[in-house]
């Protein structure tokens, strides 16, 4: 039998360790990602022409990312290469055995016997009243609005949210000398007590984590926690001007800034594999609909893989592994010997991942109830300004109490984002409006193409 | 202030000049379309639904918020196109917008 035909979709930590892994077989995958260059959102490069070192711009996980671009780097090689790598190529459908792309306005559809979805993940946003002024950004915007441009979001800087990242974040503006107003956090403590004994699955995570918090308190910063978030206040005109809150203890507060970078831990980018027909399932931990995978990243559809946050969300050491499991799986599938005891080593370091990803769930939990809370006048869909209360009128007064029908009614979810950043929260603002648990609402199905196209677009004929 | 973002290193890039509606812009070899803009205005577009100014969100490419225009009419992405010298952009979208009939 010919070599499989293996694409491999993201060159983040789990594309770039599944690319790895499959060469060393002897294979020659077909890496294809959207960046202009290989690291995902994480370990994203900064220009050739910026001279930040590693250590600067990756702080404690400064070798892993080296480690991951030298990887890459050697895959690719100066003459030809182990991989063929598609960079700056959009995969917008999965259909009938082929990955449709295109590139530079001109569009491929490639055919694979194995494809490894390596699609990593999107921050989870929960609305707030307030939040589609200009100056409100994800935490990943913040992020790589310092570490692949230099730039802080704003002068005055509120991070809110919760999660490892918007401490991550905040201490990263901190450390670039960016002037952070607060951090605050809709999780109250003792969650992350009561997490603790899964969080020590990792603790030199765990300890780099409370030296950010800690880091974060030493500059000064103010870092609240067990708060709910109120409104960004602002203008439409000129943007974000201050954040209202209740602290832990009920009480109202305002603070002055420019700028909010704002996230509830990630979700993973799942239209692809919905595309390819995966079976999904509805984990109730966290809220959301996942696809089903198997041991390695099988899923239900034979010849289709998934790793890193794109499968389920564990964080960028996990992705690694994660990348080098699937392609044994695809090794393993295609009767190519798979070394054992490797791979026995490598489940049980995912087990410890895993172990930790549920305690990071349990301290810092997607918070539900804001979404019950929202006022019917606050945007729930940034993309088309779109209100809780046009979303409650379709559920309450419409009859569409499902994802899908709602979102056909009131568009929340139809816009330029196509649901990344509304999907979640109005699938608790519609399972509340109807008094019905949130996973007999359903889950917006993926749609092709995943992000728009230009009409343009024209068939390679190469 | 007439900027959004603030520049916190890698200042000392080469210059490139862009055309924002038309005013002339100094921006930094590398930065991405987006940060050049941001870095000299306080929004990158106007909502076509009628809700305000916007100024990206995601930065990544997911959410679609921070598109802008060429002066010949193309659509770009501004967190993910690269800046060039004499870029003319546009900021107002130059197609019909969608009229508000709530």
């Amino acid at each position: 039998m010919a070599q499989p035909r293996v694409i491999i979709i993201g060159a983040g930590p789990s594309g770039v360790r599944c690319a790895e892994t499959l060469v060393a077989a002897g294979l020659r995958p077909t890496v294809i990602d959207e960046n202009r260059r290989d690291g995902g959102q994480i370990y994203r490069r900064q220009p050739d022409n910026f001279t930040r070192p590693y250590a600067k711009l990756y702080g404690t996980e400064a070798a892993s990312a080296q480690a991951l671009h030298d990887s890459f780097d050697a895959l690719c090689g100066k003459s030809g290469g182990k991989i063929d790598y598609l960079p700056e190529t959009l995969a917008w459908n999965i259909f009938d055995g082929h990955v449709h792309v295109v590139c530079n306005q001109r569009a491929r559809s490639l055919p694979y016997d194995a494809l490894v979805i390596c699609s990593g993940a999107t921050d989870r946003l929960m609305p707030v009243k307030g939040w589609q002024y200009a100056g409100t950004y994800s935490l990943g915007a913040s992020q790589i609005a310092l570490k692949a441009q230099a730039c802080a979001i704003g002068r005055q800087v509120v991070f809110m949210g919760t999660g490892p990242l918007l401490y991550l974040v905040a201490a990263q503006y901190v450390k670039a000398g960016a002037a952070v107003a607060a951090v605050l956090d809709t999780s109250p403590l003792m969650r992350r007590v009561a997490a603790l004994p899964k969080l020590l699955a990792r603790p030199k995570v765990l300890y780099n984590g409370l030296a950010l918090v800690m880091g974060l308190k030493r500059a000064g910063v103010p870092v609240l926690t067990g708060i709910t978030p109120i409104e960004i206040k602002g203008s439409p005109e000129t943007g974000v001007q201050g954040v209202v809150f209740h602290d832990a203890r009920g009480r109202t507060q305002t603070l002055e800034c420019d700028a909010v970078g704002m996230g509830y831990h990630l979700r993973p980018e799942t239209q692809l594999a919905d595309l390819a027909r995966c079976a999904f399932r509805f984990d109730h931990e966290t809220r959301q609909w996942l696809p089903e995978t198997g041991e390695d990243g099988r899923t239900s559809v034979p010849g289709v893989y998934l790793a890193g946050d794109g499968m389920r969300v564990l964080g960028a050491d996990a992705a690694e592994i994660g990348g080098k499991l699937a392609a044994m799986a695809v090794l393993k599938d295609f009767k190519y010997n798979v070394p054992e005891d490797q791979l026995r080593r490598l489940r049980a370091e995912q087990a410890g991942m895993e172990r930790f990803r549920q305690g990071l769930a349990q301290a810092f939990p997607w918070p539900a109830e804001q979404a019950a809370q929202l006022p019917d006048d606050a945007i729930v869909c940034r993309c088309e300004a779109i209100t809780a209360g046009e979303l409650r009128h379709v559920v309450c007064d419409m009859g569409a109490r499902e994802a899908n029908r709602a979102k056909a009614f009131s568009r929340v979810g139809m816009g330029r984002c196509q649901g990344r950043y509304c999907g979640h929260a109005g699938a608790e603002v519609i399972a509340h409006a109807a008094g019905v648990p949130v996973e007999t609402v359903g889950r917006l199905r993926g749609q092709a193409p995943v992000k728009p196209l230009a009409i343009a677009v024209r068939p390679d004929t190469e | 202030m007439n900027q959004r973002f603030v520049r916190l290193a890698e200042t000392n890039r080469p210059r490139v000049r862009i055309f924002i509606d038309g005013r002339v812009a100094d921006a930094l070899a590398g930065d991405t379309l987006m940060v050049a803009i941001l870095n000299n205005a306080r929004e990158l577009r106007e909502s076509e639904f009628g809700d305000g100014k916007r100024a990206g969100f995601c930065l990544m490419g997911a959410c679609q918020d921070c598109w802008v225009w060429t002066a010949a009419g193309t659509r770009l992405r501004a967190c993910t196109t690269v800046v060039e010298e004499g870029m003319q952009i546009i900021t107002r979208q130059p197609e019909a917008t969608w009229p508000n009939l709530a």
